[in-house]
């Protein structure tokens, strides 16, 4: 092995048993972690990831076996140890797990748990492994607390999970981890949960700590945008196989696995073309029990020469990056062009100034009163949104991003009538009329609701599951205004939908778990579709999705639009994924709307501040040596039963001034005409991000 | 709090009263049997002196205003003394074996049940399971009867009753109190086996599902050894459900005592509230169910004060008030 | 995750992860056996509940044999048990029982006995088994103090003992269902006020409570209002359980993405109810109650043993452990015990059967 190595995985093969079902997991899986590098795993869910970072630590659990391979490791005295060879508790292979490598999880809040102090747990891990006293633990518990950034880490030692934010938490688990000066980190997706700006400064603070503690990391991920912002190198898997390994700039610049190129194609971000479909990876990743003969991402491979993919399992290339590929054999092209996202049609030609108002949202605000104690006397209003107002006109889609807990699912669920503002009106577009669609009887209510549909994030909880599809999607035609009588015209009704989502309708008489999530949710969108609306609000449909089926939705979405004429307001967390979608953005913080705008005016050059700290923090699938380091967000968003007066904002506003403390701002008009509510929107200059190239440089 | 006292008080009150018959009727059942015959106006001196012929609601607001003010539970109608003379010893033998009880289960079951739950599917397991099952399904005083019938048939004993027949009325004293120990244990095994199976099938249930959350990874990612990750996290997670259903169990041994008592003749409050109930004497039987109900609502507080102790959640919602 | 590319709808899903939890379906199975037993008691049953012998008082279980010798020794195949020859020891006052090898009761399935009315419809005379000629008794478990079959006596309290817990959880469960969704539809105060009903009521010990009530049953009242008294008494704390069930069920289901949906598809209360919520809470209710069903069979049992539930000449288990109460007839007539088996299967079964609904209730759980 290297010098350079900490560790160097080769050939190796793991196993679950489930109900006497032998599922391999990892299939001849080979990389190494380089002392003191970054190394990234990255893949779709079901590739193995995690499960390669526990067979490293030997925590996979009783019903898994290691089939082959070696994990060898330089001890710190420069001796190789082989870890499969170790029994799971012995002595050697818990010296190293938590000592020499540590490990940090995603849920913060379910991976510490909720009985013990975070002091208490970080202390823990260094007491098994060194002899210290309690209070020698401590002090060392305190500095790194403080090197992590924990504000005032004296107090928080003493703080249970549930007391702390999520980046709090975060900080205090990798503060655990760092406790015993570990040669190896291993991170499994430990920014997927946080917010944006949450992540960005996680991720800053992981490249800080690495340098200080002079440690290796492996990082476990499925976002590319994270890959480019961290790795050193990166190892993509698929279904348990390494298919590329190589240095992160090659990976990008110049991937060879037509799986890698796929997936940097797939990834939704930002190219300042709105009419756009992004290229999708047919198909979803097969389950551990189809895994296919040969190649195993022939069955989704574009190039796919089946006497050849699906015959052999291709051999390793060495080049640039080391890829499981027949490369020039099955006709791969040796250049990566990046496939940029691609104009749909060139009949979309927008006039937007012309188009009617669709739906209209006047000074809508929506409070929940949370009344607790024993005879529930106390009252706590809990302000979800405050005062929103918008417009969106017809053909058009507006983007709505927040971060979580900012009023945005709240905001969609107001619209969309399934409850009730407490201030304010919505207006709908009606055969030419704008008509109140906001506290109505429910019988008004259902007539409203076959113009202006709802597509759900979660693909299994928002189908009912004792429903064949042909019923889920034919309810709203069997039902209050938009019903068909004739059930023949019915069954033709809901055949023409489901064809136009893109499902089989021969296959309408199953049961909703008969599908995969992507099919779920464009079995979800055929419900929406049925009753022909004019407006649909999609709350998060895709984040519940994996990147390549990602694209699939978000190009029927795009598809439907332009040939339906629909309507959309779309809410999502993920700034990447609304740019792709959106012509105008609104921008949410704690209740209100801060900025809203044409989608490229927001991102290139913001007005608010809290929307150029969220460009900021939004990475992109693209490698660019030498990333200007921008200023991180820090803070968390306020408890929404107990805003601060003045700005929401001004508390984490590196611009906020005496007013900003104590007036609240109001959406208004700068000077060039853009609406923000912000007190000094007319004397800052802020930085939005630049549109990624269709064509990445070499 | 108050308002279940107060609704007790009712209850245990109102479910004696309000039946149709009282004790009178009785005396008077009894003493036709006898060829007695009673007159109309005979019947109603009776009521009378018992202070049965007033209103049920004067009748419970007399009983409560003397318990409040005199602490007077009223008068034994079939025993012809004061009802605390009667209960005053019987029901501190119930709380006393209810509480062994409850240590007896907690003692044997929560090691079982996380034997079982770690060796899932061992043979220990097996047999907590089997254990389990028989708990589960053999009512209580079916197991006491069968416990007697063993004693008897091959120790040539009868193992009924608390104490020894010199000590039933014997003054306390330490020999009185090793002979009750002595004679605990069988009424213990009786009520406490339906419990132990439960609380078995408890905990084995919650700590598998704790087993696989994310905290047990990351305390073996520690390097923990599997003994005591296993029970300085999951164990105490899976005590938490546990613990909240701490009261049901208690009401269920309290409740389960009385009919034990009856089977194995035991001098506690279960014998003497069957009888009280059959001869309608109604300040007896009331204050009786009165007090059980008391003694499980104490239980109920006492798992409230145990979870606020076990879980920091619920003590940082009680120091915001939000409990009481 | 792997798909299922079938098109099993949901029931046959529960139905398939049902069959493969062993125990629960040995339940299920048992359960109907029961049932069926008690649906037919008086034909399964060799004789009836009340004739007895008095010569055959506290008669040990006879075994079944299968071989009778001739007078050539040869052995013929007859099913048959040997009658007693009984002495009286006149000093204790006991009497012995010892098997006369000459007294050959010959057995015989679909054999006439004693008269009865099935389901009050049809005068019958068979029975599935017993003694060949129609004066011959048989006492496969034994007798009683009164010289009657308990066996026959145990299938015959069968009946009772399993429809009382039946009808006792179908009255919990209106009740239930009914205070429960009054608590769940109006919600504020009221629920607030039901839920701290259902805490106290909880919080009472049952045992004090149901002998409290039922010692109001005056022992003259006819057998069947006893029977429906009783059930109602267990109702009372029956129904709290049960409705807490029903109301959680209710609330966590009405946050559903799914029951959203429904609504914005612009369906009605009522249907939505019907079509979305109720069959999926269904067989989680279905699995609740099968596990309440024991709980009723033992308070019955409970309270008859105690002699203030349900009384002679009704029979039910518990009635026939009555016999068993003290120590000097269990020690004369072990057998009496036989009964509690009953009962031991039956909670058992109903108990695995519950526990196997629970477990194939959600599919989509792992």
């Amino acid at each position: 092995m290297r010098t350079d190595l900490l560790m160097s995985v080769q050939g190796l093969s793991v196993s679950f048993w489930e109900e006497k079902r032998r599922l391999q997991a990892l299939k001849d899986v080979s990389f190494d972690i380089p002392k003191s590098k970054t190394v990234c795993l990255v893949g779709e869910s079901g590739c193995g990831k995690s499960v390669t970072a526990r067979t490293l630590l030997g925590i996979t659990g009783a019903n898994s076996t290691i089939d082959e391979g070696t994990i060898h490791y330089s001890d710190p005295k420069g001796t190789l140890v082989d870890i499969v060879g170790l029994k799971p508790d012995s002595k050697v292979l818990r010296r190293l797990r938590g000592n020499d490598a540590t490990m940090i999880f995603q849920e913060p809040m379910t991976a510490l748990s909720s009985f013990y102090t975070i002091g208490n747990q970080i202390v823990e891990a260094l007491r098994q492994h060194e002899r210290v006293t309690k209070n020698q633990a401590r002090a060392r518990a305190i500095e790194v607390l403080e090197a992590v950034g924990m504000p005032d880490p004296q107090a928080q030692m003493e703080s249970y999970t549930f007391e702390l934010s999520g980046g709090q938490r975060q900080r205090a688990m990798i503060a655990m981890a760092l406790m015993t000066n570990p040669r190896l980190l291993i991170a499994d997706e430990p920014t997927t949960a946080l917010d944006v700006t949450t992540q960005a400064v996680i991720l800053d603070l992981m490249r800080t700590i690495q340098k200080k503690f002079e440690m290796s990391i492996l990082f476990i991920t499925h976002d590319l945008g994270v890959v480019s912002e961290i790795a050193d190198e990166v190892v993509v898997m698929y279904l348990g196989e390494v298919v590329e390994s190589g240095p992160v700039e090659q990976i990008f610049s110049k991937p060879r696995h037509p799986y890698t190129r796929a997936l940097i194609s797939a990834a939704p971000h930002y190219a300042g073309n709105q009419e756009s479909r992004l290229p999708v990876i047919p198909g979803i990743v097969p389950s551990l029990l189809e895994r296919p003969t040969g190649c195993a991402f022939s069955t989704r491979c574009q190039h796919n020469k089946s006497e050849l993919c699906n015959i052999d399992r291709p051999p390793i290339n060495l080049g640039s990056t080391n890829v499981r590929c027949f490369l020039g054999r099955a006709g791969v092209p040796e250049e990566f062009k990046k496939e940029g996202v691609t104009t749909a049609s060139d009949e979309g030609e927008k006039t937007e100034s012309l188009a009617n108002v669709a739906l209209q949202v006047e000074s809508v605000s929506r409070q929940f009163v949370k009344r607790t104690g024993l005879i529930r006397r106390k009252e706590k209003t809990i302000r979800a949104v405050t005062e929103v107002s918008l417009e969106i006109k017809e053909g058009e889609t507006l983007g709505l991003v927040g971060e979580s807990g900012c009023g945005k699912t709240t905001l969609g669920q107001t619209i969309a009538g399934s409850i009730d503002p407490s201030d304010g009106k919505i207006r709908l577009a009606i055969e030419g009329q704008m008509r109140e669609i906001s506290n109505l009887s429910e019988q008004e209510r259902r007539n409203a609701w076959q113009h202006i549909r709802f597509v759900f994030q979660d693909p299994f909880a928002s189908l009912n599951p004792r429903m064949t599809v042909f019923e889920i999607v034919s309810e709203s035609l069997r039902n209050g205004p938009s019903r068909i009588e004739d059930r023949r015209l019915r069954q033709q009704r809901v055949y023409e939908v489901l064809e136009r989502v893109g499902l089989d309708p021969a296959q309408s008489d199953r049961y909703p778990h008969a599908f995969s999530g992507g099919q779920r949710q464009r079995i979800g969108i055929a419900r929406a579709l049925a009753p022909k609306p004019k407006i649909v609000i999609a709350d998060e449909p895709v984040s519940a999705l994996d990147v390549s089926v990602q694209a699939q939705i978000l190009n029927l979405f795009q598809d439907l639009q332009r040939d339906l004429g629909l309507t959309y307001l779309f809410v999502s967390h993920d700034l990447n994924v609304v740019s792709n979608i959106s012509d105008r953005v609104a921008v949410m913080y704690a209740g209100r709307i801060v900025e809203i705008a044409p989608t490229d005016e927001i991102y290139s050059s913001p007005r608010h501040p809290y929307t150029a700290a969220l460009l900021s923090a939004v990475l992109t699938p693209e490698y660019t040596p030498n990333k200007s380091r921008r200023e991180p967000l820090q803070g968390h968003p306020p408890n929404p039963a107990n805003l601060p007066p003045g700005c929401s904002f001004a508390p984490r506003c590196s611009f906020a001034s005496s007013n900003c403390q104590q007036n609240s701002p109001t959406l208004e008009c700068d000077d060039e005409g853009r609406l923000v509510a912000c007190h000094r929107k007319n004397e800052l200059t802020l930085s939005g991000i630049t549109r990624v190239s269709g064509n990445a440089v070499a | 709090m108050m308002i279940t006292v107060f609704v007790i008080t009712v209850v245990s009150f109102f479910i004696i009263i309000l039946p149709p018959g009282d004790f009178v009727d009785r005396i008077v059942l009894e003493a036709n049997q006898y060829g007695e015959v009673f007159e109309e106006h005979e019947i109603a001196d009776l009521r009378r002196m018992y202070g049965l012929d007033q209103s049920a609601l004067e009748q419970y607001l007399i009983w409560m205003g003397n318990i409040l003010f005199r602490g007077d539970f009223g008068y034994s109608f079939g025993w012809d003394v004061p009802v605390s003379e009667l209960i005053s010893q019987r029901l501190g033998l119930t709380t006393t074996l209810s509480v062994v009880t409850l240590m007896f289960i907690w003692i044997v079951a929560i090691p079982i049940g996380i034997y079982s739950a770690v060796r899932k599917y061992s043979l220990g397991d097996y047999a907590a399971t089997f254990v389990g099952f028989v708990g589960l399904a053999v009512p209580n005083f079916l197991l006491a009867l069968v416990l007697l019938y063993i004693s008897f048939r091959y120790f040539g004993q009868s193992v009924g009753g608390l104490f020894s027949p010199e000590y039933i009325n014997a003054p306390w004293s330490f020999d009185k109190f090793l002979d009750l120990l002595s004679h605990l244990w069988i009424p213990t095994i009786v009520l406490g086996t339906a419990g132990t199976a439960e609380v078995i099938r408890k905990i084995r249930a919650n700590l598998l599902d704790e087993l696989h959350r994310p905290y047990v990874l990351t305390a073996r990612a520690k390097g923990l050894t599997e003994l005591n990750l296993v029970i300085k996290y999951p164990v105490r997670h899976s005590l938490n459900p546990f613990v909240s259903d701490l009261n049901d169990l208690f009401v269920k041994i309290i409740s389960g005592e009385t009919i034990v008592a009856v089977v194995l003749g035991l001098q506690t409050t279960g014998p003497l509230l069957l009888q009280a109930l059959k001869e309608e004497d109604l300040y007896l039987a009331s204050s009786l169910i009165m007090f059980l109900s008391f003694l499980a609502v104490l239980g109920t507080l006492f798992s409230d004060l145990c979870l606020m102790l076990l879980d920091p959640r619920i003590r940082r919602q009680a120091r915001e008030g939000e409990m009481m | 995750m792997s798909f299922a590319a079938d098109n099993a709808n949901y029931g046959t899903l529960i139905w398939r992860r049902f069959r493969r939890h062993r125990l629960g379906f040995l339940g299920f199975l048992f359960t109907i056996f029961i049932y069926l037993v008690a649906a037919f008691t008086e034909f399964l049953a060799p004789h009836s509940q009340s004739t007895y012998k008095a010569r055959d008082v506290y008669a040990p279980p006879q075994s079944i044999r299968f071989f009778v010798k001739d007078r050539s020794r040869q052995e013929t195949f007859r099913l048959h048990v040997l009658g007693y020859r009984s002495k009286v020891d006149y000093d204790s006052g006991k009497r012995t029982f010892v098997e006369d090898p000459r007294k050959i009761i010959q057995l015989g399935f679909w054999v006439r006995g004693d008269k009865y009315e099935l389901w009050g419809l049809f005068d019958y005379d068979r029975h599935l088994f017993g003694p060949i000629k129609k004066s011959d008794r048989v006492y496969f478990f034994g007798a009683d103090r009164l010289g009657r079959d308990v066996l026959s006596r145990t299938i015959h309290a069968t009946r009772v003992s399993m429809t009382i817990g039946l009808v006792g959880v179908a009255l919990s469960l209106i009740l239930g269902i009914m205070i429960g969704g009054i608590s769940g539809f109006f919600g504020g105060f009221i629920d607030l006020g039901i839920q701290r009903m259902i805490e106290i009521l909880q919080s009472i010990p049952s045992i004090p409570l149901w002998i409290g009530l039922a010692a109001a049953i005056p022992p003259t009242a006819p057998p069947i209002q006893t029977y429906f008294l009783i059930t109602i008494i267990l109702s009372i704390i029956g129904w709290t359980g049960l409705a807490r069930v029903v109301r959680g069920r209710f609330m966590a289901l009405k946050n559903e993405d799914f029951i959203k949906a429904a609504r914005l598809d612009g369906n009605r209360p009522l249907r939505i109810i019907f079509k979305y919520m109720l069959p999926n809470f269904l067989s989680h209710i279905i699995a609740v109650v099968t596990l309440a069903i024991p709980g009723m069979i033992i308070a019955e049992t409970s309270l008859s043993f105690l002699g203030i539930g349900l009384r002679q000449p009704v029979v039910s288990w518990g009635v026939l452990l009555q016999e068993a109460q003290n120590l000097k007839s269990i020690s004369t007539a072990p057998w009496l015990f036989l009964p509690g088996f009953a009962v031991v299967l039956a909670v058992l079964s109903l108990n695995f059967l519950g526990d196997g609904l629970r477990d194939a209730g959600d599919p989509y759980e792992n």
